[in-house]
């Protein structure tokens, strides 16, 4: 079975909540130390790209129990979407005078990252993370 | 939640409680930059030590604050980082490298002291 929640992400408070409340799943589901803090600064990037870019979205963030454990987090809006995916993949690629780490960043966080965006129809971010296993622990 | 400053002599010490918005990091620059001031102080700790996460907002922050506060004329240490977030920082990406960093309160202060003395 998976939980999904689904949490609006307009205003700046939104990206702290969200962020937040994926700690608490990741938690949930058994991830521990260093890697909390990676969900937690994923989600933190891709909500910001939501708020600064597109002006509102949402974040879906998922338990993943169907074999191995993990967490999915989806980030979505109907914003103006990203002309070249590629390009804004880019480290230190920005439209808006950040450190343009924040995309790719988020990719070096997460085992698993894909984007889509077209011009004008907005952009989804899907981001998963595994429980890593442990050696000796099955 | 407003950033609490203490002055500790020459110093002063910014203690973020928690994961700030970027109002209250802006604030945070704007009251630094005004004690700074007042105070004449030569040097500023920022305690990091309560934030879960330093994502690359957080980090151009503390960078804009510490570029601020040099230009008038003190110099900032960053504090506390958790081991966590250090990772998660390194993972991603990020550094604060240009910027003073120690352990705690007790190292940044240190390091101040010595600055002082050698100029």
């Amino acid at each position: 079975m998976t939980t999904t929640t689904t949490l609006s992400v307009r205003l700046e408070s939104d990206i702290l909540a969200a962020r937040q409340h994926g700690r608490e799943v990741a938690e949930r589901v058994g991830f521990t130390g260093s890697d909390l803090a990676l969900i937690a600064t994923a989600i933190s990037e891709v909500a910001r790209n939501i708020v600064v870019h597109a002006g509102g979205g949402a974040i879906m963030i998922s338990e993943l129990s169907d074999g191995r454990p993990g967490i999915e987090i989806v980030a979505r809006d109907d914003g103006p979407g990203i002309l070249d995916v590629e390009l804004a993949m880019q480290d230190g690629y920005s439209t808006v005078d950040s450190l343009g780490l924040g995309l790719p960043g988020a990719r070096r966080l997460m085992d698993e990252f894909t984007i889509e965006s077209q011009e004008g129809h907005g952009t989804t971010v899907v981001m998963r993370k595994w429980i890593r296993t442990q050696p000796g622990q099955g | 939640m407003s950033v609490p400053i203490l002055k500790q002599g020459p110093f002063l010490i910014a203690t973020i409680q928690a994961a700030l918005s970027d109002a209250e990091l802006q604030a945070l620059q704007d009251e630094l930059s005004e004690r700074v001031g007042r105070h004449r102080t030569r040097g500023v700790v920022i305690d990091v030590g309560a934030m879960d996460v330093l994502d690359s907002f957080a980090t151009r922050s503390l960078r804009v604050i510490a570029d601020v506060l040099h230009l008038r004329g003190a110099e900032t240490v960053i504090v506390g980082v958790q081991p966590e977030v250090a990772f998660a920082m390194v993972r991603m990406g990020l550094n604060l490298q240009g910027l003073s960093t120690s352990l705690d309160l007790e190292g940044g202060l240190a390091l101040l002291s010595n600055g002082h003395r050698s100029s």
